[in-house]
């Protein structure tokens, strides 16, 4: 096999720490514990590998990644190697001294996260009393700082009829750009999913806000739009498809094609902390595995679009039809497309509103 | 678009040359464009002080074009990456 081409993004999740819970989290359900992250030495390496093999964008990512102390020595280092820094943060650790600790560094750009507009809801969904204002003085602190500056907001049953007002909210504040992503239901977000799935209403609803408020702040905000699989014909083409544009560094050191990769079974994880960047990039098994198009199966692998959509989602074809060989049954040519149909009958019949909250041990406990 | 107007990388954007793929790349939040040769040339033109009438004559002399159709490319150019957030004007 020829050698792939190098990745263009670095997703560093530093830590799993985070003051808040929210119930669905990207992050895995067995979570990381401080004592097993990488040290700031080891970092500094791995930035250096990622700028060596041709990343040009890394996103500090957690958990809450304004947790580490480190943070603007590695945003520092990034900058010297001319990639494009962004950090995804909640905001709620945020101060006058960090911030301006990160501008210093070299930062290029935040991404703060609203649970909703509503501070009673918004603390509800995050768990964590207090962080509404938080979050506020946040995104007041970027904007002074003249970093340019994306809100982030999780859209879901329990929240989507706030859209109009979070987009207003994002200009209010002076964001560049909003990203208004509906849930997607892999670990934390696929436990919560009854309580979570919008319906069709809801969903065509909401992206028929996001079109109308794109013209309405044309050339001077950009949204951007992430729609559930749920009602999709087509899958997504998951990470730009597997091991081809982003490589995730788990807190411990573990090199993955996507930050859920965890979830499959029989692989064995390369870590950062025993190879470089490049190697694991270039021969890893597990970037090998999915790569491409020769792993796939029918309907993919004779599909028309097998290198637009690469087959949708590894971790979401295991999760729901037994194989992450298969067709991302997102896909309604997969023979378990049913399965999202399913669930969408039973996230509708189902009324609550509890969460299982993003814990270390939570979703152990929601299984047994 | 006027010719007076002054194009410049939006908030956070920075094009730079990528030297292990060889070639220019503009880097904004969370997006990445990688521009064709007409677009590289004139967005190297882009620095926040030129104005879009300099920039279109620098072309047209350049590339020894009519100056209508280089503008007509510039403006459509440019109109597309403001849209996209990485350039104001």
């Amino acid at each position: 096999m020829s050698m792939p081409a190098p990745p263009m993004g670095l997703l560093a999740e530093l830590t799993h720490r985070c003051p808040l819970q929210c119930p669905y989290c990207s992050n895995p359900l067995e979570l990381e514990r401080a004592a097993g992250e990488l040290d700031t030495a080891t970092w500094l390496r791995v930035l250096d590998e990622a700028a060596d093999l041709g990343v040009l964008q890394v996103h500090f990512s957690g958990g809450e990644p304004t947790a580490r102390r480190d943070l603007p020595e590695l945003v520092r280092r990034a900058a010297q190697r001319q990639l494009y820094s962004n950090l995804i943060t909640s905001g709620v650790l945020l101060d006058e001294r960090i911030l301006a600790g990160l501008v210093e560094a070299g930062l290029d750009h935040v991404q703060l996260s609203f649970q909703d507009v509503e501070t009673a809801n918004a603390e509800r969904i995050g768990g964590m009393a207090g962080a509404q204002a938080k979050k506020l003085a946040a995104a007041a602190l970027i904007q002074r700082s003249g970093l340019p500056l994306t809100l982030n907001f999780v859209i879901h049953r329990q929240n989507v009829e706030n859209l109009p007002a979070m987009i207003a909210l994002g200009a209010e504040l002076g964001a560049q750009r909003i990203e208004v992503a509906h849930v997607q239901y892999y670990g934390w977000g696929l436990v919560n999913r009854d309580a979570l799935l919008p319906s069709r209403a809801q969903l065509d609803a909401s992206t028929a806000e996001v079109e109308a408020a794109r013209l309405r702040f044309k050339g001077r905000m950009v949204i951007d739009y992430v729609v559930p699989d749920y009602y999709a014909e087509r899958p997504k083409a998951c990470m730009g498809g597997w091991g081809r544009r982003f490589i995730n560094i788990t807190p411990a050191g573990k090199a993955l094609p996507c930050h859920a990769a965890e979830t499959l079974p029989g692989l064995v994880f390369p870590s950062v902390r025993d190879e470089s960047l490049a190697a694991i990039w270039q021969r890893a098994p597990i970037f090998e595995r999915y790569r491409g198009t020769d792993w796939m199966v029918e309907p993919c692998r004779s599909c028309e679009r097998r290198e637009i959509d690469w087959g949708g989602c590894r971790c979401q074809a295991l999760a729901l039809t037994g194989d992450a060989a298969n067709a991302d049954p997102a896909c309604a040519l997969s023979p378990h497309h049913g399965a999202m149909l399913t669930a969408i009958a039973e996230a509708a019949a189902d009324t609550s509103s509890g969460f299982v909250y993003r814990r270390i041990g939570a979703a152990a406990k929601a299984e047994a | 678009m006027k010719d007076d107007a002054i194009p410049a990388l939006g908030r956070g954007v920075k094009f730079r040359f990528d030297e292990i793929r060889q070639n220019w790349v503009l880097l904004a939040p969370e997006r990445l464009f990688v521009p064709d040769a007409p677009a590289v040339e004139i967005l190297k033109l882009v620095d926040g002080s030129r104005c879009l009438g300099a920039i279109i004559d620098d072309l047209a002399a350049r590339f020894q074009a009519p100056r209508d159709l280089i503008a007509r490319d510039v403006t459509a150019m440019l109109a597309d990456l403001a849209e996209k957030g990485a350039i104001r004007l």
